[in-house]
């Protein structure tokens, strides 16, 4: 069966492939949605083949290189498309083509009547087909293809609706920003190339295993592979293009933005587990990174009011507490994060599509309420989904969390440890501030008269696909189940082996079952719980508590509402310098002054010589042969008396 | 004989005149013909050297002089025919489009 991994790739391409360039000729949206979800649908069957023919296999067994071709070979470069078939990147291939399946047929229905169907279904295969290709390469370039065939697949599909102004806006945005961490990423592999003559993972991390710690050429090389996760994952500094990412159609921002695509850099890092056990330095930049961007996140999706900006914010707030796990040296509960967020957050991404296509395309939670009786499976899924992720057990959110909280709190940081306890508190109180004002209370729209809304509930192409993420989110984290509650880590002992040379580097003590395990788990599950309360008192029982308190701390209140001006600091810091440089310096001095100064300028001096020496054509036909004569003559005299 | 000098100083004479009506006269078809009057004072040259030399070579040319000129005075004269249609006259005074 491993052999049958080109296939989980090529297929979405094939599919991409059909749609993309027969799709306005097919026009029936039932074949190209048939097309588009049933190829990454056989992908996704055939990985769980794999998967299971890979649980049968000895551990150390596990890991195949399937080579398909030799891709570029130049000098000592020398570059496959190989895929690596070993546990992380199966994990990430099922999480890949089983929620991009999901998300797939849920587009069916929201997608419904849009003029780009086939344009839409022709970028989301493109979009498996290039993720597919970053978890399942065997080296760093063809990882970097995917890596960019993602950003690609953002980029067109956040501009989707291209007629808009803002959506084109939002895509250049993603795109740019990805592009500067994209540069660190390229001289991180440089670096790699430079030092180890190659860029397949297994020579690379094998030679890397036997150098010491510390070595400040690791360094420099995690830490510009960083820079490239930065740009993908959304952290600080360059979280900035996510929210506005929301631009595109919802189940994008819940496939690319949200489950899988976001998750790309905490993959690479923990892909290069080996290398960043090396540099402890780089860990704790990622660590505190990580959590700075958890909490900066989380603290801005307080205010927002528009329901797909508190679910990124809320995205880019989780993934800094995967970049946390990942700096303590936890990647396997990276990974683990990775794995669970990805059926909450399509869960709650898809929940509110389903409420904006209810609403008539109205995001502002301000304007909803009492959404429950008007879309029971809806609000059902949402809810879990919000459970989920505040961490309250035993959904999924809470042992990936714990987890991380655990790992941190180990680690011996109590700083660490307090604001990411803190950032798990906030996260439960945001989202249950969501699920209020969303499904709760009464409606803030016109239920009768003129310009009425009418809430209805999803299709079922839609619904069953919350459903099936819904029972996910609550039975998926169920494999991480923590030795203190008498489970046995099963996703702990299957990634092992992938991780075995970084934990080795890293030699974290394997910490036993101790009463603190047990307080920690308490306390976690407290904070969530008061976060939860807060949330339903203040926005459903007492609603002038969070006005006074914006009243009161108006200015902070104010700082939230704009994301720390952080956009606004890009705009006067780089945006607008680089824009009136251009204006000034590059179009009117450079291009205008020097460049067309030169040619018009030329133009102009024969212009001056041609205006006075064109009176010497004056038209008299004997004129001109009076001056050929004595030419003439005048050669003559010269050639003889010379 | 007639020396040779004689031939040459006709002939200058004679490319002097057309010349000479070529720059003076106003008239197209005069101007033509002077043209013509230098085409044959310098065929009248070509003679008599090569009678002069002996060699054949100068005779042949004047042949082909003589072929080009009646070629070139059907197309002077068409020229002039098709001026004087558009301009109802022959004087090169008037005819001075030939500038910027």
């Amino acid at each position: 069966m491993y052999d049958l991994i080109g296939l989980v790739v090529i297929l979405p391409l094939l599919g991409a492939a059909i749609n993309g360039l027969l799709g306005w000729r097919i026009k029936n949206e039932k074949v190209i949605g048939i097309i588009g979800s049933g190829t990454v649908g056989i992908s996704f069957v055939i990985s769980v083949l794999i998967f299971i023919e890979m649980l049968g296999r000895e551990a150390l067994e596990r890991i195949q290189v399937v080579e398909y071709f030799r891709w570029i070979v130049a000098g000592n470069l020398d570059t496959s498309f190989a895929y690596q078939v070993d546990q992380l990147s199966i994990l990430m291939t099922l999480v890949v083509t089983g929620v991009g399946f999901l998300i797939h047929v849920y587009s069916i229905g929201y997608m419904k009547g849009d003029a780009g169907f086939w344009r839409y279904f022709s970028y989301l295969n493109l979009f498996i087909f290039a993720m597919l290709n970053l978890v399942l390469a065997d080296n760093f370039l063809l990882l970097f293809l995917g890596w960019e065939g993602v950003g690609l697949c953002s980029y067109l599909l956040i501009g989707f609706w291209y007629t808009k102004k803002f959506t084109g806006d939002a895509a250049k945005k993603a795109f740019v920003v990805n592009r500067v961490g994209d540069f660190g990423f390229l001289i991180g592999m440089f670096l790699i190339f430079i030092t180890f003559g190659t860029l397949k993972f297994e020579p690379v991390f094998a030679q890397a295993s036997v150098l010491t710690v510390g070595e400040p050429i690791i360094f420099w090389m995690t830490l510009m592979l960083f820079v490239g996760a930065v740009g993908k994952s959304a952290q600080i500094p360059l979280f900035v293009w996510l929210p506005d990412a929301m631009a595109g159609p919802t189940p994008v921002s819940a496939l690319i933005h949200a489950a899988t695509m976001v998750t790309a850099g905490v993959y690479m890092v923990a892909r290069s587990a080996t290398l960043y056990a090396l540099a402890p330095l780089t860990l704790e930049i990622v660590a505190v990174i990580g959590l700075l961007t958890a909490v900066m996140a989380a603290t801005i999706a307080l205010t927002q009011n528009d329901i797909k900006k508190v679910l990124a914010y809320s995205t880019v707030s989780q993934l800094g507490f995967m970049f946390l796990a990942l700096g303590v040296g936890a990647f396997w509960v990276g990974i683990f994060h990775v794995y669970t967020h990805a059926f909450f957050k399509a869960l709650l991404f898809l929940g509110s599509g389903a409420v904006i296509h209810a609403m008539h395309h109205e995001q502002d939670i301000q304007k909803m309420g009492g959404l429950q009786k008007y879309m029971p499976k809806t609000y059902m899924t949402f809810l879990i989904g919000a459970i989920a992720i505040a961490g309250i057990p035993p959904l999924a959110g809470f042992f990936s969390k714990d987890e991380i909280l655990a790992y941190v709190w180990h680690d011996g940081s109590f700083i660490l440890w307090f604001f990411a306890a803190i950032t798990a508190g906030l996260t439960a109180f945001y989202m249950f501030r969501l699920v209020s004002l969303t499904f709760w209370g009464n409606p803030r729209f016109k239920e009768e008269g003129a310009h009425a809304v009418h809430p209805h509930e999803a299709p079922s192409s839609m619904t069953i696909p919350l459903i099936i993420l819904a029972v996910l989110s609550i039975v998926g984290g169920w494999v991480g189940i923590p030795k203190a509650l008498g489970g046995g880590l099963a996703i702990k002992q299957f990634l092992a082996p992938v991780f075995e040379r970084a934990d080795r580097i890293m030699a974290l003590p394997e910490h036993g079952v101790h009463t603190i395990d047990y307080a920690l788990i308490i306390l976690s599950v407290i904070i969530a719980a008061a976060g939860i309360y807060l949330a339903i008192t203040w926005y459903l029982k007492k609603p002038q508590i969070p006005v006074e308190l914006a009243n009161r701390f108006s200015g902070m209140y104010r700082v939230l509402s704009n994301k720390y001006y952080v956009d606004e600091l890009y705009d006067a810091a780089i945006v607008n310098p680089i824009e009136r440089g251009s204006r000034k310096m590059l179009w009117r001095g450079m291009d205008v002054g020097v460049i067309d100064g030169i040619v018009n300028g030329l133009a102009k001096i024969i212009a001056i010589i041609s205006k006075y020496g064109r009176l010497v054509q004056v038209g008299v036909v004997q004129g001109y042969a009076v001056a050929f004569v004595f030419g003439i003559v005048f050669i003559i005299f010269w050639l003889i008396f010379r | 004989m007639i020396p040779l000098n004689f031939y040459l100083v006709l002939s200058a004479l004679l490319f002097t005149i057309g010349v000479v009506g070529v720059l003076t006269r106003r008239n197209a078809i005069i101007v033509f013909m002077s043209i013509e009057l230098m085409l044959n004072s310098v065929n009248l040259t070509l003679v008599a050297f090569s009678s002069f030399l002996g060699d054949a070579t100068g005779q042949m040319l004047v042949f082909f002089v003589i072929t080009i000129a009646a070629a070139e005075a059907a197309i002077g004269l068409a020229i002039i025919i098709a001026l004087f249609r558009n301009k109802q006259t022959v004087n090169i005074d008037e005819i001075n489009l030939l500038k910027w």
